[in-house]
């Protein structure tokens, strides 16, 4: 099953992504902040990075324009987590390299077939 | 696959909490007019944070409170709106809100003011849309059921024309998951265009060339099929058209939605997200009780140092073990040299443990900004806090219990002590005062001291006061300072000529005094008029152990805590004067002290019952020293206290019970228990001998 690196500064929606992606089958890394994921991502690849938008240090647009310029990182899938309803987080995600997003709040069912799409 | 969402509350309450902590103490260090960008973001997050999660965890109502917050907070952190005074003051009553629903979330069947937070809200919401129009969607609008309300067209198929741009590969979007998932809906047919193709030279490994034509047959919703797409609209050339002329195709070529809403579009998830959390709450209202209060956030590092130390004792166990099936004298050297190891891993244990019961004082010291902040606002005061020493660990228990006289010697600093803005500039001092905080330790104490530079304690009018409100008969009953300072901790006391509804009805500080004794600690005031007074606590860093004295009276053994004994010594008959009724005193240089023969106090058979037999340990409890009068001292060693209460009864002048090294049990004693048994027992005696 796919490697994936998990992103929140909140730690229980860390927990209930990692929780929802480990109970799918796969196996989720954990990472507190920008920051923090990026010192990560140097060391080791994913197949998929989910990451929170808002978060000290290095924020999710930040670290996607970060890992996007790190060579195993160029065609990861990067999925941001956003509350905004409006639309400009997306476009700034988009410009930022990510491949697509998902809205807060949403349920393990939609995480699920969100991945999905990214992950065959 | 479902999940129990419940799980993740707690964890959701404690980061909210602590968010709501961050986001109080930021809020206090905001400078009005002066947008500090990096506080306001912090702030931000804060809020953001717990309207995600609480949208997730499906509490709809905290959702709907933080949505406007920080509707207001983006607006204030884009510089559309200026930090003001009432706006903090607002922000603040918001964390007030938000902090009481969510330990409403704690408890099953708690609640909290609703008409409080309906109000907060509604203030929040003026203050949006009062000083600039500013469409705010209702926050359960925002999520779920904006969703395109037009009618879904449906045909027998769609075809779709797919030309991504070349730097579309790059954001991680790959075509092939994209018909894959179109092939969940229905059959396709795949023509590839590769006229842009360039020749290998030319080639760029990374770029996108090939676009596509696809014939989707399913009966399916276009919104279903632009949801697909609906990441790559923007990098990407396409067209939808229908396939076959079907019912009510209006539009035949749709070049994308501006505004695609890929989880709105998602119509049959919503009345599926709507019943989740209202079946997640039920849940989760029957687990509350049994995690919460009881339980404890520890860092990683206490739990690392605890199981390498378990390392280190299950090699010590495993050393002795082997060392006892064969063993013969003259591996005696070795054995002890396990013992001492084994001691030594043992009393590490016992810290490490006793460590995970230890917060920083901060835990307790955050509260005060917003309560320093909210009573000068209240009594028209200027004061600077100042805190230090924050890092300093204390026992949880003994936290918890400080707290509230912590807040009372706060507030009576605030409203006795520091002067109005006005007399402090009469008084030549600078008019904003100063309040510190302070913790430390010190032997086996922690010290946590609360000054304040402002008027001093008067202490003609202490006097004055406590001849009037009956405590002394005249001032010529005292004689010095701490004495009079003393007189402050009497019950039925207060200095205060208007009582004003921050301190000072005259109940608390005797009450603060109780408390701290209860936890075997001090409070001891110095004061200068006109510069300022310093309350000053003594506290026991735990009270699960103490260092103890072991004492020997006949065959009993009685534990002193180490910390009341002053000195101990050999009785000097001459010293020795009896006074009427029927009470000893020791002359002890210029004091005389009363002796208390232990043995006649708890009814034990002594060595002796001649003075110069035994030994004198001089202890102090309450301000007062009195000898306690026993056989013989023995060791010193630490004592795990055994409650009597919770096993037995509450006995005067016994605190608690330990189990010694060979299996007896041995009471503590509890000092100023102990003098006031003994006071009481003297005056029935000497009424009996008048009688």
């Amino acid at each position: 099953m796919a490697k994936i690196l998990a992103v929140d500064d909140s730690a229980s929606m860390r927990q209930m992504v990692a929780f929802t992606l480990k109970s799918a089958g796969h196996e989720v890394t954990e990472a507190v902040d920008g920051k923090n994921a990026l010192d990560i991502a140097k060391k080791q690849s994913f197949n998929l990075v989910i990451t929170d938008v808002n978060m000290p240090n290095m924020d999710g647009l930040t670290l996607t324009k970060e890992l996007r310029g790190l060579a195993n990182f160029k065609f990861t899938p990067i999925l941001i987590l956003t509350t905004e309803a409006g639309g400009d987080k997306k476009v700034q995600g988009k410009a930022a390299g990510a491949t697509g997003w998902l809205v807060k709040p949403f349920n393990p069912e939609q995480l699920l077939s969100t991945i999905k799409r990214v992950l065959g | 696959m479902s999940i129990d969402l419940s799980q993740f509350k707690q964890t959701f309450i404690e980061e909210s909490l602590e968010g709501l902590d961050i986001m109080e103490s930021t809020l206090l260090n905001l400078d009005v007019g002066e947008a500090d960008l990096e506080a306001i973001n912090t702030i931000f997050r804060a809020a953001h944070s717990i309207k995600g999660g609480s949208g997730t965890f499906g509490f709809n109502d905290i959702a709907s409170f933080t949505h406007v917050l920080e509707t207001l907070l983006d607006q204030t952190r884009a510089g559309e709106r200026d930090v003001t005074a009432p706006a903090i003051e607002l922000l603040l009553a918001s964390v007030d809100c938000l902090r009481e629903m969510i330990n409403a979330l704690q408890d099953e069947g708690a609640t909290y003011d609703e008409e409080q937070v309906a109000s907060v809200q509604e203030k929040l919401e003026i203050m949006l849309n009062g000083d600039k129009e500013s469409n705010t969607e209702s926050p359960a609008a925002a999520g779920s059921t904006a969703a395109s309300e037009k009618n879904p067209t449906t045909t027998s198929g769609w075809l779709i024309k797919f030309a991504p741009h070349p730097d579309m590969l790059r954001t991680g979007n790959d075509p092939v998951l994209m018909f894959r998932e179109l092939e969940g809906l229905g059959s396709l047919a795949v023509d590839v265009d590769t006229k842009v193709l360039p020749g290998f030279e030319n080639l760029l490994a990374e770029d996108a060339y090939l676009s596509w034509e696809i014939r989707l047959t399913a009966d399916v919703a276009k919104d279903q099929v632009e949801e697909i797409f609906s990441w790559v609209d923007d990098e990407c050339e396409l067209e939808i058209t229908a396939l076959a002329p079907a019912g009510d195709t209006a539009e035949d070529e749709v070049v994308v939605e501006p505004e695609p809403q890929p989880v709105n579009t998602d119509v049959k998830a919503t009345p599926e997200k709507k019943a989740a959390p209202a079946a997640t709450k039920k849940v989760a209202k029957k687990r509350s009780t049994s995690t919460e209060a009881t339980s404890i956030r520890v860092g990683t590092d206490k739990v690392d140092a605890l199981i390498n130390l378990v390392g280190e004792l299950v090699i010590t166990q495993s050393m002795l073990s082997q060392l006892g099936e064969e063993f013969d004298m003259g591996k005696i050297e070795k054995l002890r040299n396990g013992l001492a190891q084994l001691e030594r891993n043992t009393r590490e244990m016992q810290e490490n443990v006793l460590r995970i019961r230890m917060l920083p004082i901060s835990f307790s010291f955050n509260r005060f900004p917003r309560l320093v902040h909210d009573l000068t606002q209240k009594m028209g005061k200027k004061v600077d806090l100042k805190m230090s020493g924050e890092q300093t660990e204390l026992d949880k228990t003994v936290m918890e219990k400080i707290g509230d006289p912590l807040v009372h010697l706060v507030r009576n600093a605030l409203d006795h002590g520091i002067e109005s803005p006005e007399e402090r500039i009469a008084a030549g001092k600078d008019p904003v005062g100063t309040l510190l905080l302070n913790a430390y330790h010190k032997g086996g104490n922690i010290i946590i001291e609360i000054s304040d530079d402002g008027a001093g304690i008067n202490k003609q009018r202490v006097l004055d006061k406590a001849v009037q409100s009956g405590i002394i008969n005249s001032p010529d009953d005292i004689s010095d300072d701490a004495q009079v300072f003393d007189l402050i901790f009497a019950a039925g006391f207060s200095t205060a000529d208007v009582v004003s509804d921050v301190s000072g009805r005259g109940v608390g500080m005797d009450v603060v005094k109780k408390n701290i004794k209860a936890l075997g600690g001090a409070i001891e005031i110095t004061s200068q008029e006109g510069k300022g007074s310093t309350f000053s606590i003594r506290l026991p860093l735990t009270l699960a152990i103490l260092d103890g004295q072991l004492v020997r009276v006949g065959e009993e053994v009685y534990i002193i805590p180490l910390i009341s004994i002053v000195e101990s010594l050999q009785i000097d008959k001459k010293s020795v004067n009896r006074l009427a009724g029927c009470s000893e005193v020791y002359r002890l240089r210029d004091d005389y002290i009363s002796i208390i023969r232990l043995y006649s106090l708890f009814g034990a058979k002594p060595d002796s019952v001649d003075l110069e037999k035994g030994l004198l340990v001089v202890v102090e409890g309450d301000g007062q020293k009195v000898g306690l009068f026993v056989d013989d001292l023995l060791g010193q060693q630490q004592v795990v206290i055994k409650s009597l209460e919770s096993n037995f009864k509450q006995v005067d002048g016994v605190s608690g019970a330990t189990i010694l090294g060979d299996g007896t049990v041995a009471l503590i004693m509890d000092i100023g228990g102990l003098i006031d048994l003994s006071n009481t027992l003297q005056r029935d005696s000497s009424d009996g001998a008048v009688a």
